[in-house]
């Protein structure tokens, strides 16, 4: 269930399109900000509000990568491991992230804290090699720096 | 050379600074003209569009029906995901308002009423740069209704992607904009008839958009001299890997790849003074070029066409001779097979193939015969899909063969020592 004020939210996506289904990928991004994935109790409200099958909005949240219908870590650590990255060396970035974390590519470490996801080219190849958390990327890493990084998230 | 997308004016981005340098005096100058002119002025400018495939943008523009009898729209392509590419972004932060002046010259050209602007969910941050210059251009009556009292209206909106790259394809961008999976769509019907919910539709790259203020403003014939002559204008070009400056870089188009490597105002050379190995020349589905043939090859539709390549999207990936060629290869293929929708027999098995082929020349596995295997199972996907992804995923395989064909069999022979000793 959305909040009273995400619910406003939603509604007034509807009147960006002429159809309400193209307020599909909005919403479930706004269900997901506020939950942190989305659940299948989620989905089946949000296909309600939208006005599609349960069916539709799976097949949706599982074809696009960044929606999560699992509950991540507190922090989502991508590594980019794209050819620009890869030159830069994230093959170690991947290794540091690994240890740092206590999760490998794919897992969330045993405290809940640190999702590990290899990512494809992210948009900062220029700053290679990079990882995001969340929404904010980190660009020109050593392996030093990003197990600084790392250590200094609570 | 002066610049004009990415200028050093400090906050650029904001509407009062852009528009203390000119910034939308070309919209009022558009608003003026009839928007046939519009489209004319485009056309004789020389633009070619910036996602990848240079198409001629006044002539996109010019296939529009005309008329307001059923709402058309502009989808403005911000997926920005082919691997090597990181311009759009640059945009978003510090010109966004050249984009968006630029959209809605557009939308006046083509009698448009609504533009998205469908930008990858990885920018999530950028995208809320973007939603604040629309509403500065709203609050000032760039947008919305009646713009600048002359009756025309359009809106424009952001739309936020989720991951995946198959979204930059303008037939899967306009399902995922409908709240669809993003599958690319069977063509024809082209966008222009039969787009966005049915209705005609324009889709353009963000940079293209961005550079249509500059032709209105100073004239195509002005424009048309900036570069070369078939492909003018100022281009964004990323450069990245084995460089000293990584970065994106703002150029005339036909500047020599050389130039953009090595000069210092740009790539600055590569580290260590290594040599340079392979460039990669317009994001990773473009055609791999070896170092020493870089002689006379420049940034331009003409002469990477001519060289075997092409400009693709400018994002330069550049690998030092120390670069293991195969694993970049396989790295490439990994990320074609997982970004195939799956849709098409040839691209979701043969992408799959490809992949795992390459994995075994990576760890000295494959045989002899692979080497041309690897060429065949491209040459069946490279024109039998439903979109251009099953050739983004075919090209580097038969550059990377054809051009680096020593590697490969190198890796060939280990395995043969292996089992002889
Ligand atoms: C697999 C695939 C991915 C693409 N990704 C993008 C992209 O991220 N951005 C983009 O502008 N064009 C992308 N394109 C090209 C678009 O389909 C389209 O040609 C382009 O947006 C048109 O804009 P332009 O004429 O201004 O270049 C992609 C094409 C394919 C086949
Ligand atoms: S070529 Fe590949 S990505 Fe494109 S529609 Fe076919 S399966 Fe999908
Ligand atoms: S390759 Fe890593 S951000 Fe582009």
């Amino acid at each position: 269930m959305l909040t009273q004020e995400n619910l406003q939210k939603a509604e007034s996506l509807f009147k960006k399109y002429p159809e309400k289904k193209a307020a599909l990928l909005p919403i479930l991004w706004i269900a997901q900000d506020q939950e942190g994935w989305v659940s299948e109790e989620m989905m089946k409200y949000v296909a309600d509000l939208v006005g599609v099958p349960y069916a539709h909005v799976l097949g949706v949240v599982t074809f696009y990568t960044m929606f999560n219908d699992k509950k991540l870590g507190k922090y989502h650590i991508e590594v980019c491991t794209n050819v620009s990255c890869m030159l830069k060396g994230s093959g170690k970035i991947v290794d540091v992230v690994e240890r740092a974390c206590g999760a490998k590519v794919g897992q969330t470490s045993a405290d809940g804290k640190f999702t590990v996801s290899e990512a494809e080219c992210m948009g900062a190849c220029g700053g290679a090699p990079m990882i995001a958390i969340g929404e904010e990327y980190h660009e020109y890493l050593t392996p030093e720096k990003t197990e600084k990084l790392l250590t200094s998230l609570k | 050379m002066e610049k004009y997308i990415l200028p050093n004016i400090p906050n650029y981005h904001k509407i009062d600074v852009y528009e203390q340098h000119g910034g939308y005096a070309a919209l009022k100058k558009a608003l003026q003209m009839k928007p046939d002119e519009v489209i004319d002025e485009v056309k004789k400018s020389g633009l070619r569009g910036r996602g990848g495939a240079c198409f001629p943008t006044g002539l996109k523009w010019s296939f529009m029906p005309k008329g307001n009898d059923k709402p058309k729209y502009l989808a403005v392509n911000g997926d920005e995901s082919e691997p090597g590419t990181f311009k759009d972004r640059q945009i978003f932060e510090f010109n966004p308002h050249m984009m968006i002046e630029g959209i809605i010259i557009g939308c006046y050209a083509m009698g448009i009423t609504s533009a998205y602007i469908y930008i990858r969910g990885e920018y999530r941050k950028w995208i809320k740069m973007v939603d604040g210059a629309l509403a500065d251009a709203y609050a000032k009556g760039y947008i919305g209704e009646n713009i600048l009292g002359t009756g025309f209206t359009t809106n424009i909106y952001t739309h936020c992607g989720a991951g995946a790259y198959i979204c930059g394809e303008e037939s899967a961008l306009m399902n995922s904009l409908e709240g669809e999976r993003g599958y690319p769509r069977v063509k024809p019907p082209f966008p222009a008839q039969k787009g966005l919910w049915g209705m005609p539709t324009t889709i353009n790259n963000v940079e293209t958009m961005a550079n249509v203020p500059l032709i209105l403003n100073k004239g195509y014939d002005w424009y048309s001299k900036i570069g070369v002559a078939k492909h003018p204008g100022p281009i964004l070009v990323g450069i990245s890997g084995h460089v000293n400056k990584p970065g994106v870089y703002e150029v005339p188009t036909g500047v020599p790849l050389l130039t953009l490597i090595n000069d210092p105002q740009y790539g600055g050379g590569v580290p260590n003074g290594k040599k340079i190995k392979a460039v990669i020349p317009g994001g990773s589905s473009t055609m791999v070029l070896r170092g020493e043939n870089l002689e006379g090859v420049n940034m331009d539709a003409d002469s990477l066409k001519a060289a075997g390549s092409s400009v693709g999207t400018a994002g330069l990936i550049v690998m030092d001779e120390d670069t293991d060629i195969v694993a970049v290869l396989a790295r490439i293929a990994h990320f074609y097979h997982h970004e195939s929708c799956g849709q098409c027999t040839p691209c979701r098995e043969g992408t799959g193939w490809l992949e795992k082929m390459l994995h075994r020349f990576e760890h000295g596995e494959a045989r002899q015969e692979d080497v041309e295997m690897l060429v065949e199972v491209a040459n069946q996907i490279e024109g039998n899909t439903i979109c251009a992804l099953g050739d983004a995923a075919a090209w580097p395989v038969q550059s990377f063969v054809k051009r680096f064909r020593e590697e490969f069999e190198k890796r060939v022979k280990v395995k043969e020592e292996v089992e002889a000793a």
